[in-house]
């Protein structure tokens, strides 16, 4: 807990802090309700991506405001740049399975290129 | 004042990813298909890294961000792995 005799500058940081992790937990809350709630796949694609960049994003923020050390910045920033580079390689070797396994709707998309 | 405003948020951030993380467990037993599991098990990554981010901002401590370093790398293989191996079926498969 914050120290009764801290600056206001930290006891804003942490407040913030802990509201930047509320959001984020809200964040995945809600892209859970849409991953059972979406009707087919790709809709629940992007469901389900915002959890992984913003929501993680906005959590990342919230550690980094709490923690206030270099070392921790540092990490926060490794893992946010990972998740940046990792996050579209797996969603797009799914979306494309799915295409091609016929599991896309095709009558619901308004451009095709991966069949034009 | 201030404690009790970061209990509270403490409280409904880990309520919050406790109830996301239930409703996407019931996506990956449902189905109905192995893309749609594999979706929603990157998405219940995300939201344990998030619940781990959580616990380590709560309680002031550095030890399991790591951790999170190392699931950002590797929660994508599951999915890139299993995409792979997606057999082609129905009317698509004779194109």
């Amino acid at each position: 807990m914050t120290p009764p005799d801290a600056s206001p500058w930290v006891t804003a940081a942490d407040v913030l802090g802990m509201a930047f992790l509320a959001a984020g937990a809200c964040l995945s809350l809600a892209a859970a309700i849409g991953l059972l709630r979406f009707p087919d796949l790709l809709s629940r694609m992007h469901a389900g991506a915002k959890p992984q960049v913003l929501g993680l994003f906005l959590v990342l923020l919230g550690v980094g405001l709490r923690l206030r050390s270099g070392g921790a910045t540092a990490i926060l920033l490794l893992v946010a740049i990972f998740q940046m580079f990792t996050v579209p390689v797996g969603t797009y070797m799914a979306a494309r399975a799915a295409h091609r396994s016929g599991q896309a709707r095709r009558e619901d998309m308004v451009v095709d290129e991966l069949t034009d | 004042m201030i404690d009790v405003l970061t209990l509270a948020l403490a409280w409904v951030a880990g309520i919050a990813l406790t109830t996301a993380a239930l409703l996407v467990l019931v996506r990956i037993v449902r189905g109905p298909t192995m893309l749609d599991r594999v979706i929603a098990t990157d998405v219940l990554v995300a939201v344990i890294v998030c619940a781990v981010g959580v616990e380590a901002a709560v309680f002031r401590h550095g030890t399991t961000l790591p951790v999170l370093l190392t699931v950002s790398l590797f929660a994508f293989i599951s999915a890139v792995s299993v995409a792979r191996f997606i057999i082609p079926d129905g009317e698509e498969a004779r194109r």
